[in-house]
């Protein structure tokens, strides 16, 4: 119960915010600025503080339906009408329209002479009036240094631009008052001290010849905002701020696939890449990145979208040659206007101004597939997080509006490099092209190392480039590891042959046996014989014995008749 | 500019078709509302015309807060601040005009290196 409580007081108390519109700038804030308070935006010279203030009162009057009081002490409206009007902003309109009112201030210390105790009442009524006539929610004061070089006294201009802050608030407007940055303080002046609210410093970096923007919160009271520094981006149509990470945003998700153009490579990802999801296809040199990339864009203009294919390494005509030699034609869709290549060598611009192009190209064309080829080149002119950065805000775009896009990425060697690491986690889906090298011979494998939200295959694949496209065929898993091209196909024969002789061996042992028997039966049927042959012999042994003791039995007889002998007789009976 | 000096006559403010004769000073005093300050101001200002210009000023006061557009026209930021539009060139006083001698100074009413008023 008092948790509920608890909650309910910090929802009560949770303050109001107004949103910007620029660009990241709300995500970063978790809403904006504080409503009806003032913000002091700081910056040295040229860090875009003019630039922040004026698009937090544009797109107030457009998005928000909140008009405006634009206070100058530094630029006259017409100077500043141009500035702006190179950014797509059209002050003139918006004047008009009663959206917007402006006043440039003019303070010219040559004229003015100090006579005594003074007020800045002139200006707050200044305001004032201007606030009325339009019904502003937003003033901008730019920038408040003005005052201390024109006007004499900084005592009563200190008290006084005190009381400035606390005017503007009462007034119950969204202040953005800018200041220059001082010497180890925010400002100049201290103006810091003055404003509790909220405090936006804008930097303007030179890194290796490299102009770096950044902004950062230094204090918000009573919200949560991001603490870091924000590189920014001055683009055609005003600011816009990288939030570092692409989480909280509030992307559509589409649960529709569309066909990666390699119709076995949709079966290993369960229906094809996501619509709006973004694809990483690494490899080293030769394994087939742009062929990838050529499908893809080849299928997607077949199905009628447009795709924009950046090309930061080759020329056009060269990936559309190469491309015909595995039977992709890419140049009839360029002819029906559905693809468009943007060649360009990443050294040509700095990081900031590829994001830039790649961000109007975009816009412009309005593809339902964006390639980049491969995004590694963009190494060479950026470190690391700068590249992530800007790629998150790339990816954080094409997600908002729904294109898929396909970077392929050069990787150094086998080993997965940090880069590839810290953009991989921007990605849904992750492909891996890899040399499987053996016995003399380069093969390429394709797997997929990630793939949010679909079923995928955790097979490596051998990748064929053919006459006519990518092929992808199973590769040899055995007892020796995965195993493709000649090799595969030599382990294949030599099962082959293995089961031939095993075949062979049966039959030899068979005959084999068929033998023995055989010769068994020939050596008993010798014995028989041999036997058979003892037999007679005996038999006739036996008979010539015989008739031996019959011709003695009739010799013997023969000799008592001859000797009249008496009969045996039988013995007589003796008394 | 030739004309700061006290040669002519004396004359009450002329305001008739917005001629005003060579030699005139032609001041606005712009206040906002009844503060001290502005008070102060209109006293200091006409003390010093009286003294010093009689006859050959005109003082207009204008109340901001009444006429906020105004301070746009006439680029007002602090008050009060005094603009003498004429004679040229143009010259602001901001504060409640209480030191006199630089505004004299200011207005060439008085030579560079003296300190004493005129009579």
């Amino acid at each position: 119960m008092n948790d509920t409580e608890g909650n309910k007081h910090d929802a009560s108390n949770q303050l109001s915010k107004s949103p910007t519109g620029i660009l990241g700038f709300d995500e970063i804030t978790n809403g904006g600025l504080p409503q009806g308070r003032p913000t002091l935006v700081c910056g040295s010279a040229g860090s875009g503080k003019t630039l922040f203030a004026m698009e937090f009162l544009v797109r107030g009057a457009i998005e928000y339906n909140e008009p405006g009081v634009f206070i100058s002490f530094e630029e006259t409206e017409e100077e500043l009408k141009q500035n702006v009007s190179s950014l797509g902003f059209h002050l003139e309109d918006l004047v008009a329209r009663q959206k917007l009112f402006m006043d440039y201030v003019s303070i010219e210390p040559s004229d003015i002479e100090e006579t005594g105790e003074f007020d800045l009442d002139g200006l707050f009524i200044r305001i004032g009036d201007a606030i009325d006539t339009v019904g502003a929610k937003r003033v901008v004061l730019d920038t408040l240094e003005a005052l201390f070089a024109g006007l004499p006294n900084p005592t009563i201009l200190r008290a006084e631009i005190r009381r400035l802050f606390r005017y503007l608030k009462s007034k119950g407007v969204t202040a953005v008052v800018t200041a220059e940055q001082g010497k180890g303080s925010l400002t100049h002046h201290g103006f810091e001290e003055y404003v509790s609210d909220c405090v936006v410093q804008l930097d303007n970096r030179v890194h290796e010849q490299t102009a770096i923007r950044r902004l950062r919160v230094v204090k918000y009271r009573g919200s949560r905002h991001g603490t870091n520094e924000y590189p920014f981006l001055i683009e055609q149509d005003g600011i816009s701020v990288l939030p570092i990470t692409s989480m909280g945003l509030d992307y559509e998700a589409p649960s529709e696939q569309i066909p990666s153009g390699v119709p076995r490579l949709d079966a290993m990802l369960g229906g094809g890449f996501y619509r709006g999801g973004s694809v990483l296809v690494s490899g080293t040199a030769g394994t087939g990145k742009t062929s990838i990339a050529a499908h893809f864009a080849d299928v997607t203009c077949r199905r009628g979208e447009r795709c924009l294919y950046f090309a930061f390494e080759e020329s056009r005509k060269q990936i559309m040659r190469n491309m015909r030699s595995i039977g992709v034609d890419l140049a009839q869709w360029e002819q029906k206007g559905l693809l468009r290549f943007h060649n360009v060598r990443p050294s040509a611009y700095v990081l900031e101004m590829h994001l830039v192009m790649m961000h109007k190209l975009i816009k412009e064309f309005r593809p339902g597939v964006v390639v980049i080829d491969p995004i590694s080149n963009l190494l060479t002119i950026g470190n690391p997080p700068e590249v992530k950065s800007v790629l998150t805000r790339l990816i954080d775009f094409m997600k908002m509006d729904g294109i898929t896009a396909l970077f392929a990425s050069l990787l150094a060697g086998d080993r997965i490099d940090d880069t590839a690491i810290g953009v991989s986690s921007l990605m849904d889906t992750w492909i891996m092209l890899r040399d499987i090298e053996t016995n003399g011979e380069r093969n390429r494998g394709l797997y997929i190392l990630k793939s949010r939200g679909t079923v995928h295959s955790n097979q490596v694949r051998e990748f064929l480039l053919t006459s006519s496209g990518i092929e992808l065929l199973d590769v040899y898993t055995g007892a020796d590891g995965v195993m493709t091209g000649a090799l595969r196909a030599a382990q294949e024969a030599k099962e082959m042959a293995q089961a031939l002789e095993r075949e062979q061996e049966v039959q030899r042992m068979q005959r084999e046996l068929a033998r023995e028997r055989k010769a068994l039966e020939a050596k008993i049927s010798l014995l028989r014989s041999e036997f058979e042959g003892r037999e007679d012999s005996l038999k006739r042994a036996i008979a010539q014995a015989e008739s031996r003791e019959d011709a003695l039995a009739k010799g013997r007889m023969e000799i008592a008749r001859l000797r009249k002998a008496d009969e045996p007789t039988p013995p007589t009976q003796e008394l | 500019m030739e004309d700061n000096s006290t040669d002519n006559a004396a004359k009450g403010p002329e305001r008739a078709a917005g001629e005003i004769r060579a030699g005139t000073y032609v001041f606005q005093l712009y206040v906002s509302g009844i503060t001290p300050k502005s008070l102060q101001a209109i006293e200091n200002i006409k003390a010093l015309c009286e003294e010093h210009l009689r006859g050959r000023y005109e003082l207009q006061i204008i109340d901001v807060y009444r006429n906020p557009e105004q301070t746009r026209d006439a680029r007002i930021v602090a008050a009060p601040t005094l603009i003498k539009q004429l004679p040229a060139p143009l010259r602001r006083f901001v504060g409640n005009l209480a030191d006199k001698e630089h505004i004299l100074f200011k207005l060439d009413l008085i030579p560079h290196d003296s300190s004493s008023e005129l009579p």
